[in-house]
This record gives structure tokens, sequence and C-alpha cells, in this order.
């Protein structure tokens, strides 16, 4: 059974790619300007960084994939699939499955955006689970 | 004045060829061609269906419309393919696109015409003064059971459509709706497979009904086809709209742009909405388009639009409906499409 | 602080261990290590285990693992940080001893992954890495590890055989370990043509599914020669550190942070640099893994490590010795006593009691214990008297 708490309480992750900004750090840190995907509290407890909402930029480059073989059960049917680290424009990272791709025509350095999609499914008969993968740009 | 503000439309890129499909069944494909004028369809991936394909839609038109999420005052998804029983495809969609909590949300159902009612009930909404927009999508990844003629064109899409009363890129200016009791084509619940009555499903069906609510519409309208610049009917292959158009009193040229079917499939409930994003991408300010839906069960919604000068300004914000169905295609073999639309699972 | 030394070690053969349970493993392990030291009490105890309530369906191990020792009512902690709960609980018990609160600690660590199927102990593991926002996406630690290797090629020219080699080494020395779940030796080709898990790792690229204890007596330094007949070996540095966990936050996925900030720590304690360092046992729980890990720690420039592994640098006569044990390749990985494995090889090597795999005048020895995918990281070093 899917822990559906805790699916629901990330959908603004999930379905609108909510994220958040440090727009101002009082001590200047490096962390100034810096975009966190999923949202953080604190940089640290101590920068009294301001932090604002943003959504993430939905256009990035890839920096690492790899293509998965032996997946994991709820992934099952969907293997060999590809999954990368993304660094999006605005500097927010995440990792998603690249789809709609050919696997060998995957590279390093690709532009790619962000496409909503079905990310898991619980069984034949519980919830539906949706998120982001990435598509080449 | 109300009408379309922000339109969009989402076709997934996979393909697959009518002669693939003709070859596992020892079909002869060459008489299902010239027949049905039907050449590949469009394929869902196993992550795709009504409420991602409506997400990504749903946010082209949002951004044709240039408005903030937050003022759409209803979300309705016309579909036959519904991903879940019961739990709506609209508040996901709704809470993906910042519309909710301040929204009304419902899914509407019509075989291929739940689309058209979705975009008919939007428009009423927001006429009537209850919101200020409200978006009507169709959308469908409907299946045709293995070895049936509904296999060659059942396919996948979604068309979205925000509706207002100002900034208008099309006005509607009449809207007519022609229903009856016919039971052509039906899915009983349990049933994987819906099922048709064969060559029933042409004339009492789908060209009663199209034709009885195009003649209405124009009636109403006190219009006849010359005062059109476009014209997309309900397209469950490129036969039956081809036949309609020239039926009525429309050219091949009227019908060309909204026609999609020969390379997209019926996309069911996004068949005639998805045949309109194709004509708005590339009509002109002033240019009138008849829209006829057909669902079988069976009924007609009519709609007159007439474009503004704004549509211009909006065409390219979005990615156009004809270059997703001619670009970037992967084309599929049975095996991988029949595993894509679970004809056959994994043994557990 | 006083100083802190190993005077007792205990293991058993590691593998696929059916007819024995979590808790018959690792008090079997227990009794040895308390055998081999010689004492006649523990103060305290510690055990590093990352998922027990996963794979067996137990928590609360330091009551139950106390309980079968016989050893209530002393204080029992059981420790986690996914992969490097067993470095961790040395940790732990270290500054116990060190602080001054207890003379007699055993630290020890223990995995059972065999009871459940190969789903499980996917899901179990995968519980290392971000549940949320790499496992929810479809990550597993190889598909992590593979991606580390593929941004690793891209960068420095690694090849598939050089990577392989990393294999074929420990499988060499792992055949001299009489615990060695794998002792069997490997060839490239075999490397290489093996199963392909996520690209561009391959089966043999991976650790394997243990099952398996491990546990050792510490005490202070001053106390050893009275306590027992064993050489004792001295903790000389301890360092740990943690990094992001999520692999997509990290400026660099080579570089594996918290190792470098751990290891620092330690050479800083011990006074020493890498250097001066005889052997080092470090986590490769996949192939990439040691290689990204020995140039953490200061043994090798940033991608050099396949080249001078490909030039059996690392091998067992080579200079720098790495998992003379067979590292977690060949010995196993049963998660949370792969840290105390580690210490076992490494006093075993300053005894001079490492038979064939010694390494000739062992003096001062490390270990590098991982978790995750480079999460958290505890380094010791260990020398000799």
């Amino acid at each position: 059974m899917a822990f559906i708490p805790s699916y629901w309480r990330e959908t603004p992750q999930r379905y609108r790619y909510e994220g958040n900004k440090c727009v101002k750090c009082e001590h200047k840190c490096d962390c100034e300007g810096r975009v966190f995907f999923p949202p953080r509290r604190v940089c640290d407890p101590w920068c009294g960084c301001q932090m604002e909402p943003v959504t993430i930029a939905t256009t990035g480059k890839l920096l690492t994939y790899t293509i998965i073989r032996i997946p994991p059960t709820q992934f099952s049917d969907e293997a060999p699939y590809a999954l990368g680290v993304c660094e999006m424009d605005d500097g927010a990272r995440l990792t998603a499955q690249v789809v709609d791709c050919p696997l060998d025509q995957i590279e390093i350095g690709m532009p790619v955006k962000i496409e909503f999609r079905r990310i898991q499914q619980d069984g034949e008969a519980g919830i539906l689970m949706y998120g982001y993968k990435v598509i080449p740009a | 004045m109300v009408g379309i503000v922000g339109y969009g439309a989402y076709i997934p890129r996979n393909r697959i060829k009518l002669e693939t499909i003709a070859e596992v069944w020892g079909a002869d494909a060459a008489a299902y061609k010239r027949g049905l004028m039907l050449y590949e369809k469009s394929v869902p991936s196993p992550d795709q269906d009504v409420i991602t394909m409506t997400v990504e839609a749903a946010r082209h038109a949002v951004t044709r419309a240039g408005i903030d999420p937050d003022d759409i005052g209803a979300v309705y998804v016309g579909s036959e393919s519904h991903p879940y029983a019961v739990k709506p495809t609209g508040t996901l969609v709704a809470e993906a696109l910042g519309a909710t909590p301040s929204v009304h949300v419902a899914d509407f159902e019509f075989a291929c015409k739940a689309g058209s009612e979705s975009m008919f009930v939007a428009m009423s909404h927001v006429k009537a003064g209850e919101m200020k927009y409200a978006l009507g999508v169709g959308a469908d990844t409907s299946q045709g059971a293995p070895g049936d003629a509904l296999e060659y064109s059942a396919s996948a899409g979604s068309a979205a459509f925000i509706m207002g009363t100002d900034d208008l890129v099309a006005e509607c200016l009449h809207t007519y709706s022609f229903c009856t009791d016919t039971p052509d084509f039906w899915r009983r619940e349990y049933q994987f497979y819906p099922q048709h009555a064969g060559r029933f499903t042409g004339e009492p069906a789908y060209f009663k009904h199209t034709f009885g609510c195009a003649r209405g519409l124009m009636e109403r309208a006190g219009m006849t086809p010359e005062d059109f610049n476009f014209c997309v009917f309900h397209q469950p292959n490129g036969k039956f709209p081809a036949n309609a158009a020239r039926k009525l009193g429309f050219t091949k040229e009227q019908n060309e742009a909204g026609w999609l079917s020969p390379w997209l499939g019926n996309t069911y409930s996004g068949a005639s909405p998805m045949g309109l994003t194709a004509i708005l991408d590339i009509a002109r300010p002033g240019d009138k388009i008849l829209m006829v839906s057909y669902g079988s069960g069976a009924g007609s919604d009519g709609f007159v639009w007439q474009c503004t000068d704004r549509l211009p300004e909006v065409q390219g914000l979005a990615p156009q409906t004809r270059p997703q169905l001619d670009e970037n295609k992967v084309y599929l073999s049975y095996g991988q499409y029949a595993k894509y639309r679970e004809k056959i699972k994994r043994a557990h | 602080m006083r100083d802190v030394a190993v005077i007792g070690i205990g293991i058993q053969k590691w593998g696929e261990l059916w007819d024995r349970s979590l808790r018959d493993l690792w008090v079997e392990a227990a009794l040895n290590a308390i055998g081999d030291a010689g004492v006649d009490r523990i103060d305290s105890m510690y055990v590093g285990c990352m998922a027990p309530g996963l794979f067996v369906g137990q928590e609360h191990l330091g009551s139950l693992l106390a309980d079968y020792l016989g050893v209530c009512p002393i204080p029992a902690t059981r420790v986690e940080s996914a992969c490097c709960s067993g470095g961790l609980a040395l940790r732990s018990g270290f500054i116990e001893v060190a602080s001054g609160m207890s003379d007699i600690v055993l630290v020890s660590g223990v995995e059972k992954m065999t009871d459940v199927d190969g789903g499980g102990a996917t899901y179990a593991l995968a519980t290392a890495a971000d549940g949320d926002y790499e496992v929810y996406q479809g990550a597993t630690f190889p598909g992590l590890y593979a991606m580390v290797a593929r941004d690793y090629m891209h960068r420095y020219g690694l090849t598939r055989e050089e990577l392989a080699q990393v294999a074929v080494k420990n499988h060499a020395n792992g055949s001299l370990n009489p615990h060695a779940q794998y002792p069997m030796k490997l060839t490239l080709e075999g490397v290489i043509n093996s199963t392909l898990i996520a690209d561009p790792l391959r089966l043999m690229d991976c650790s394997p599914i243990t099952d398996g204890a491990a546990a050792a007596i510490i005490c202070p330094l001053e106390m050893a020669k009275d306590l027992s007949k064993q050489p004792p070996v001295k903790v000389a540095g301890v360092g740990a550190a943690t990094d992001r966990i999520a692999l997509h936050d990290r400026d660099d996925f080579c570089e594996f942070a918290a190792t470098v900030h751990s290891s620092q720590a330690a050479y800083k304690m011990a006074g020493v640099g890498p250097a001066d360092i005889n052997f080092c046992e470090v986590h490769d729980c996949f192939t990439i893994a040691e290689l990204c890990v020995i140039e953490a720690l200061g043994f090798f420039e940033r991608g050099t490590a396949g080249k001078a592994t490909a030039a059996g640098e690392t091998a067992l006569g080579g200079k720098m010795p790495i998992n003379t044990s067979g590292g977690l390749k060949s010995k196993g990985h049963p998660v949370g006593a792969t840290g105390i494995g580690q210490l076992h090889e490494a006093v075993t090597q300053l005894r001079g009691a490492a038979g064939k795999r010694q390494v000739k005048d062992a003096r001062r020895g490390m270990m590098q214990n991982m978790g995750g995918s480079g999460g958290s990281t505890v380094c010791h070093i260990l020398e000799v008297v």
C-alpha cells in the first residue's frame, strides 16, 4: 500500500515543481541566489536567509545518467529506462527519468525539459502517482 | 461575447503504422488504408494517460491565455478513458495548474463527445457570469480490441480550451446540440474493450447526428458552408469526416487544416477539439470555423467560432498541433504497442 | 581523552546463511570477539545494523542482543548510518571508552538480508537514498553509482576494462580469505560480460546481498596488557562526516566529500597523512566507489585511480594495497556488519596474522566505511603499538 499522506504532501513539488530560493543571505554566503528543490526551510541554522517560493525552471541540461536494466519492483514493466541528474536553468538540481528519447541517443550535456508523467502506480487497485520526468528539449 | 481565450494540444510521440497492426492479424492493410483513410496513429507511453496529457495541453492553453491559473473557476475534463473509475481527472489537473482550491471540478463522459461537451459547459458558466475563466478539455487514450477494426484508429491526445469573455482568440457565435438514444458503440463496466454495432455506426449514428447538428447549427446561425473558412468534424478515421464535409457542401480545402485523423488516429474525446486547435494554429483574424463533434450513444455538439485580432499574437506562444503530429515520431512494433497498451501483461 | 585499543576480534564466514538468524549470527561473532580478547566482562555494547525492521521485522536490537548474549543489564546502543552503521558503531564505542565512561566495550555490526526476496532487499537498501526525490523517481543504488561511473568516465576517460580490474583484484584477495562469501577468482572478461544492471555497471561491479556479523572488543590502551594476551592495536584516528544525501545535490559527483572530510579528521587526530598508511579497507559497494574513494582518501590524484588499479598499484603486493580482505565485492556486504568486518581485517593485518594476505611490515592501516551514495562516511586509522 503506497504511503498516501506522504505522496499527497509532496504534490506541490511533484505537480507544480515548487521550490524556494534564498533571495537574500544576511551573511552573504554563497547560498544567496541558490534555488532549492524541494524547498528547504534553511540553508543552515545561522544564515538568516530570506527564502521565497519559486517554480523551478523547466528547462535545463543532463549532467549524468544511467540506463536501469534491473528495476525495483514498482518499475518492473518499464525497464530498461534512463535515469538522469539534471541541472535546470536556474540551478535547481533533480533526479528524473529521461523519456521520449532512444536510449542510445542520450548524452551528457543534452538539453532537457520537464514533462508531467505518471511515475508509479500502487498495483492494480491502489492509487496512481504522478510527477516530473524529462524529455529532450 | 464568450469564447476561447487560450488553447493547447498534446500528442504523444509514439506511433504505430496501420500495416504493422494489419500484418499481425492477417488483414489487408492496403484495403484498410483506402477504406478508412488511416495510415498511422499515436500511442501513449505507459507513463502517459488522460491526466498527464491534459496537464501539458492545459498548460499550453494557460500560456496562450496569459492568465493567472488562480482565476480559473472551473476545470472540466471529458474522456472515455479517465484513469480512475472513481476519482476525478479534473482535480489532479486543477492541482497541477494551480487552480485549486477555489474551483469547480467535474469529469465528463459521452464517448467521443465528452470533450466538446466539457467545452460547452465551460463556456456556459463563463457566459452566465459565474466565473472569469473555465477550462474545457477533450482527451483520451482509448483502446481498440485486438484484431478489431477499431484497433487501427484508437489513439491518444488532449486538447484544452480556456473559455472567457475578454481577450478572446475565437468568439463563439452559435452553439447547437443534437442528441438521440442510439446504441452504436458502448463499453460495459469491467469490460476492457468497447464494442460496436458494425455498419450501424455509420449512417444512423455518426452521419445522422453530424448532419442533424451541422444543419441545425447553420440554420440557427443563418449561415451556409460558403460562409466558413474551415470546418472540422469528429474524426474516427479519415473517411467519415471527409464524407461528412463533402455531403454537407464543404470543400476539401475547408476540411484540410483540421483533418488530422489519417496520421493521428481517433483521439476520441480529443478528435474534433484537436482538429480545432490545429485550425486555430494557422487561422487568420475574421476566419469562421464550423465545428461538429460526435459521440456514440449518440450526440453531436456544434459550434460556430470566429477568430479575433488577438489570435495571431498567441499562436506561437506554445507548441502547435501539426508539429507535434509530424515531428519527433517514434515508431513501435506491435509487441511494444501491445505492452504499452496493456493488451499483454507480465505474469506476476 | 584516553587512548583506545582493539584487543579482540570476532567474525564468521559470510554468505547466504539460511540456517542462522540475526541473533544467531551476532551472538556467534560477539562470542568470538570476547573469546579472542579473553575478557571476563563487557561494560557496554554498540551494534551497527541498517534495517533490521525491514529485513527481519525486528527493532530494539540493543535489548534483544544483550539478552541473547547474556550480558543484561549493560547499556546497549543500536547505531544506524546506512552502510556505515558498523563504522559509526566503532566510533561511538570509541567515544565511550576514550571519555572514561566505560572501560571494556563491545563494538559490532550485523545484517540478516536473505529472509526477504530480491524486491524486499532492494526496497530496504533504497531507504539509504532520498526516498521522495531519488527512489520515488526510479533510482536504485546501482543506478546512482552508475551515474557516478558515467560522470567519471566522461571526465577522466576511465575505460570499462580499468573499472573491471577493481573486481578482479578484490576477488584475487578474497580467494585468500577464509571468511569471504565469494572467494572465487574473476577474469576481466567475466566481469565485462556479466549481466548489465545499470549502464555501465554490471553484476560483477556490484557487491552482493549477504548475511553476517562481526564484533570487536575495545578498551583503554593503558589497560590492554592487563586485560588481554592479544597484541593491542591502537585506534589512532577517528573521523566521521556527512554529505548531501541526494547525488543530484552534490557539486562534484566523483568527489565523495564525506570521505574527504572524515579522512582528514582521522589523519589530523592520528598526526599522519596518506603516505603513512600501509593498507586500507575501503567501501567498494560498487567498483566505481573504490576508485573515487581511494582518490578522496588522498592515496591517488583525482582521475588516476583507474590506471593505478590496472597497473597493480592497489593489489596485495602493490604500493598501496586496497581491500586485502577481498572488499565488499568478494568478502560480502552484510550492511551493518561491513564496517566492523573492515576492522577485523585491519587488526588481523596489524597483528601480522593475515597469512597469504599479509601486507609486509604493516604498521598502520585505515578503514573507510560509507553510507548510501556517500551521504555519510566514517574513517579510522589503526596502528601497531
